[in-house]
């Protein structure tokens, strides 16, 4: 299942008549999450269930080129049979002000637990997936996405 | 340079480089005879010859240009190739002081030799070039690639969008090209370019946001000298966020190392024998990228401007680095046996103006493309009184003639330059002309902007443009030099993660350390932003120039590097 969804319309919110080089550092006002908000998050959804890295391929950007609208294409290694599936694959990110991002839920008749989607990214900070397979083991992925000014290139 | 250009590798005995020295440049050099032929001559290998000029910055003519001084390698590039400057860069490729060589590849004695040797690139020269190589080798056994940043960075580039270019490209025969700087020109008219162009614009990294289309020809084949060569196309993967994103606002770049991989083993599989990748992603990119796809026969790098005698190699990938300007053509012949690279002979040819005749056709072409704008280009607005350079990771003398300009002409505190690796030298003496200020500023997005910032936001600037350059891993560099400073003066431990390298800001006026929370006048030009108000930066310059008459610039010392 390919889920496509919501993208702002508008991109280019950022700086109307400011430098490029304002932009970025209006965002840390903001109270962000943290790596323990996540971790606190995993906590409620699955206590204290062991996490192994592997079987999630999260595709990001190194660097985004719109903080606003990052592509994320997240797809778990799964046969997605009645007995070994995808239950779940939820994303977090740890350095905006709430660290959910999104959660998909699957069944076997999903076919594949591939699914892509634009975050909102307020800084450069880390992007968490885990996914619950059908038999309650987890699996987890992360990817560092830096949120650059920008500007100097040449 | 030229002493090592005779590297030949046997691909059975890879790693064992053969270097068959080459005197008689040199020689002629010494004796002051440096020729054309000495230029060309070439021991030819194999039936195939690829041709690479890059980052040409739209410069039709020749000029000075002024090797970095500072080139700061970080991570696994410490040390290494292109990050070496001046006596190291001359120890490592075994190149004499004093020379040609060390004229074209270093800062050292750069107004002395530059007296001596005088100006290079010009398109009619390598006209020239070309041309003698085609004649030598067969017009069906060499192809021509461009590396990109060739449509802009001149007068008369801006005026005509890259038009004055494309049609000197077009005259030099050229096959293919990728693009960077050729983005600001918005999509409208890189779609016209690729339209009409009679060589192929390739870029397999670009996508249309809303469907993630390709959006250019990701690779072509050619057939030259016998051999099947497939040309990938890497346009410079950061650029809407180096670069103004409102221009291009339906495609999205990104280096898709993936999708390199998926390129490469299609092209094997279509039959090609040679499989070049024609990158803008910048050299360490390039290195790193040469080590995790498989496949790659020659990367032809580009973006950060290094020009080295020899190829690096990572694994079996040669990866070819031709500098900037029009100074240098790579020439690389391959020896194309069942299928495989067998054996490959490289040489950085230095663009000498002097000693290569113009080529009368190219000439007439370059005179016609630059007739319209005759009154500006030649306009004499002031003089060098000391060497005016741009090139080097922290600030050079030309873009603090920039600074100065902005603190006088928009009452500014602080000033803020863009890290351009583009634009030419002035030698003390020389006039400066409307042109050479263009040479250095003519840009789609040239408004020079008055804004107030707090010291810590300043600070968060200057981290996050370092970060663009020293982060370790070169998947995470933008490119580009730090961003130069007026007005202040900082220090930089490059060692340091992201938020932790820049320490003592300080007023240079007042000897003041920057207060965090207070405000002050900041002026800038080249704002990624839509919207932004001021007049074109190189009418400032202009005025200050003019006013001052006579520019006189010692290095400043005010950035203070630590780290490297």
């Amino acid at each position: 299942m390919q889920l496509r969804s919501w993208t702002p319309s508008r991109r280019e919110t950022m700086g109307l008549g400011l430098a490029a080089m304002l932009a970025a550092t209006l965002a840390p006002r903001l109270v962000m999450a943290t790596e323990e908000a996540v971790a606190a998050e995993l906590k409620k959804l699955y206590g204290d269930t062991p996490m192994a890295p592997g079987k999630i391929k999260l595709d990001l950007p190194e660097i985004a080129e719109n903080g606003l609208v990052v592509p994320l294409n997240v797809d778990v290694e799964s046969p997605m049979t009645d007995g070994d599936y995808v239950k779940a694959v939820h994303v977090f990110a740890d350095g905006n002000p709430l660290p959910q991002v999104v959660t998909y839920k699957f069944t076997p008749q999903s076919g594949k637990a591939a699914a892509s989607v634009r975050m909102r990214l307020a800084q450069t900070q880390n992007v968490v997936a885990v996914a619950e397979m059908s038999n309650g083991t987890l699996y987890t992925a992360k990817a560092q996405v830096k949120v650059t000014i920008g500007g100097c290139g040449g | 340079m030229i002493s090592r250009r005779d590297f030949v590798i046997a691909a059975t005995a890879a790693g064992m480089l053969a270097a068959g020295a080459r005197g008689a440049f040199a020689q002629a050099a010494r004796a002051g005879t440096m020729t054309q032929d000495d230029i060309l001559r070439f021991d030819p290998v194999g039936t195939l010859t690829i041709l690479h000029t890059t980052d040409l910055h739209a410069q039709l003519e020749p000029i000075y240009f002024r090797e970095p001084s500072v080139n700061i390698g970080v991570g696994e590039a410490r040390g290494l190739p292109p990050h070496l400057v001046d006596q190291a860069f001359l120890s490592y490729f075994k190149l004499a002081a004093g020379g040609p060589d060390a004229y074209a590849l270093t800062s050292l004695d750069f107004d002395a030799l530059a007296g001596s040797y005088g100006r290079m690139g010009g398109a009619d020269r390598i006209a020239t070039l070309v041309k003698a190589i085609r004649a030598a080798r067969g017009e069906g056994n060499v192809l021509l690639l461009d590396g990109g940043d060739g449509l802009q960075g001149s007068w008369s580039s801006l005026q005509t969008k890259g038009e004055d270019m494309v049609r000197v490209f077009d005259a030099l025969g050229l096959d293919a090209m990728v693009g960077h700087w050729e983005f600001t020109y918005g999509a409208e008219r890189v779609q016209d370019i690729v339209d009409k162009a009679p060589f192929a614009f390739l870029a397999q990294n670009v996508r249309s946001m809303e469907w993630q289309e390709p959006v250019f020809a990701a690779r072509k084949m050619f057939e030259r000298g016998g051999a099947r060569v497939a040309v990938i196309g890497q346009a410079f993967p950061r650029t809407p966020i180096s670069n103004p994103r409102w221009m291009i606002p339906d495609w999205e770049f990104g280096l898709r190392e993936e999708d390199v991989q998926k390129q490469v083993d299609e092209a094997r599989a279509a039959g090609a024998d040679v499989v070049v990748l024609l990158s803008h992603n910048g050299f360490d990119v390039d290195r790193k990228l040469a080590g995790r796809v498989k496949g790659i026969d020659v990367i032809l790098t580009a973006h950060t401007h290094d020009a080295l005698p020899a190829p690096v190699m990572v694994g079996t990938t040669l990866l070819i680095a031709t500098g900037s300007h029009g100074k240098f053509i790579s020439r690389l012949d391959l020896d194309v046996k069942d299928g495989k690279v067998a054996g490959f002979r490289y040489g950085l040819l230095p663009v000498f103006s002097d000693a290569i005749a113009p080529d009368p056709e190219m000439a007439a072409l370059v005179k016609e493309v630059r007739a319209p704008y005759a009154a500006d280009l030649g306009r004499v607005v002031g003089q060098a009184g000391s060497l005016l350079y741009r090139r080097g990771n922290f600030n050079g003398t030309f873009d603090d003639m920039i600074c100065q300009a902005m603190l006088a002409e928009r009452d500014a505190e602080i000033a803020l330059s863009p890290g351009f690796r583009w634009g030419g030298t002035l030698l003390p003496g020389d006039p400066i002309t409307f042109e050479a200020i263009a040479n250095a500023t003519a840009i789609t997005y040239p408004a020079c902007y008055r804004n107030m910032m707090t010291g810590k936001q300043l600070k968060d600037v200057l981290e996050d443009v370092a970060d663009n350059i020293f982060n370790p891993d070169p998947y995470f560099q933008g490119g580009g030099d730090m961003v130069r400073v007026g007005g202040v003066g900082y220090a930089i431990d490059i060692g340091q993660p992201m938020g932790k390298r820049i320490t003592d800001l300080t007023s240079l006026k007042t000897g003041q350390p920057l207060d965090p929370g207070k405000t002050y006048a900041v002026a800038g030009w080249a704002s990624v932003n839509q919207g932004v108000e001021g007049s074109p930066i190189w009418e400032l310059v202009e005025r200050y120039v003019a006013a001052a008459r006579t520019v006189d610039i010692a290095p400043t010392g005010s950035v203070k590097v630590s780290g490297a």
